[in-house]
């Protein structure tokens, strides 16, 4: 059961950290609980589906089928923060207007919710694909279904617990200054998704690594420890990064800060 | 325990040497959740793939925080991780499913 409830809980609190960031950073768009929960209801459809179809992933191009997956998710999910946080480069203000105006409730962002609904997806299905198969695997080996509901329900309910004390944390941020930590907090996570994309095309020999551990930092913050994997979502951490890694994060950042630029340049807000 | 002749043949591949794309190729079976070897010696400095083949019932998932790779390994089939070119040292590796007995190291020498 402690083995069910610890992978369970590493896999959810992934995707309930990215959740919860892109939740963050839509605050007082309205409908947006909908959209969430329309997105994890996706998502784990998704992930049954990623699962059942695994073979099939697994065979397409020669073996590399998964890495190259894999990588497509997360950079769609880069894409799609890349957007939401141009788009927020110049409407935030507004937002942060209204929001102090109106108390919250904005008519605004529609666009925004559609960012938020395929984030979520995307994130849920990623890691909810691997706890598919596990518990797939753990109930072919005869654990019984007290142990594996008990092991859900332990692990859920404690990745589910980090994202929402995250989430209380990024609220006590003043509003004046709430869109601009959300969005830098935007950019950093899509920078890590696009160093972890690179990442598994490497592990397929799809790029080169530009050099292999380029440094150890492991020492003071590993990959595997709850530190090193929650730093690992939200700002991209690797202890010991390939140099194609640094290309892709760096990449992401110097993208978003030019497209943020141009924003606030060709498209005041009104 | 017994082996049957394809696992005595990857335990015997596992000992390396240059594959047909001049990358050197190691393997690893995973057979009752456990790797077989559990310590792989490995060419340091140079870049290499491990074939990882599965012969339990169940998915596994192969996964190195110390090299970062993670890939799933479907039950009665095999997959193919490149890595390195590595510094010298030891490097764990586990299953991501099966943690408690599921673990080895690479040693890069």
């Amino acid at each position: 059961m402690l083995g069910v409830a610890l992978l369970v809980f590493r896999e959810v609190l992934e995707a309930a950290l990215i959740v919860t960031v892109v939740f963050a950073a839509t605050r007082g768009v309205p409908r947006r609980g909908m959209f969430v929960s329309a997105g994890i209801v996706l998502g784990v459809g998704g992930a049954v589906l990623v699962a059942l179809g695994a073979g099939f992933i697994a065979a397409m191009a020669s073996g590399a089928g998964q890495d190259i997956f894999n990588a497509g998710v997360l950079l769609s999910a880069v894409a799609m923060i890349g957007w939401h946080v141009v788009w927020m480069s110049v409407h935030g203000r507004e937002l942060t207007q209204k929001m102090r105006a109106l108390g919250g409730a904005v008519r605004i962002g529609s666009s925004s919710l559609a960012v938020l609904l395929a984030v979520v997806a995307l994130a849920v299905l990623r890691e909810g694909s691997e706890i598919v198969l596990f518990l797939y695997g753990m109930a072919a080996g005869g654990i019984g279904a007290a142990g594996l509901a008990a092991g859900i329900a332990l692990g859920l309910g404690g990745g589910v617990l980090v994202g929402i004390a995250l989430y209380f944390g990024l609220l006590r941020i003043p509003l004046a200054h709430f869109f601009g930590v959300t969005n830098g907090l935007l950019m950093l996570l899509a920078a890590g998704l696009a160093s972890s994309a690179a990442g598994f095309l490497v592990q397929s020999n799809l790029l080169p690594t530009w050099g292999n551990q380029l440094w150890d930092t492991s020492w003071l913050l590993s990959n595997g420890s709850l530190a090193g994997r929650t730093l690992g979502v939200l700002i991209g951490y690797q202890a010991s990064p390939e140099g194609i890694q640094i290309a892709f994060y760096v990449a992401t950042l110097l993208l978003l800060l030019a497209g943020v630029r141009w924003q606030r340049r060709h498209l005041p807000a009104q | 325990m017994k082996f049957s002749a394809p696992i005595v043949a990857m335990l015997v591949l596992a000992g390396g040497g240059p594959a047909a794309a001049g990358i050197p190729e190691y393997a690893l079976v995973i057979k009752n959740h456990v790797y077989q070897p559990n310590e792989l010696k490995v060419a340091a400095g140079t870049k290499f793939k491990i074939r990882i083949t599965n012969l339990d019932a169940t998915p596994e998932e192969f996964e190195s925080t110390d090299f970062n790779r993670e890939m799933v390994v479907l039950p009665n089939s095999s997959i193919v991780v490149y890595v390195g070119p590595l510094h010298a040292g030891s490097y764990g590796f586990f299953g991501d499913f099966h943690r408690q007995t599921a673990e080895g190291r690479l040693i890069a020498q």
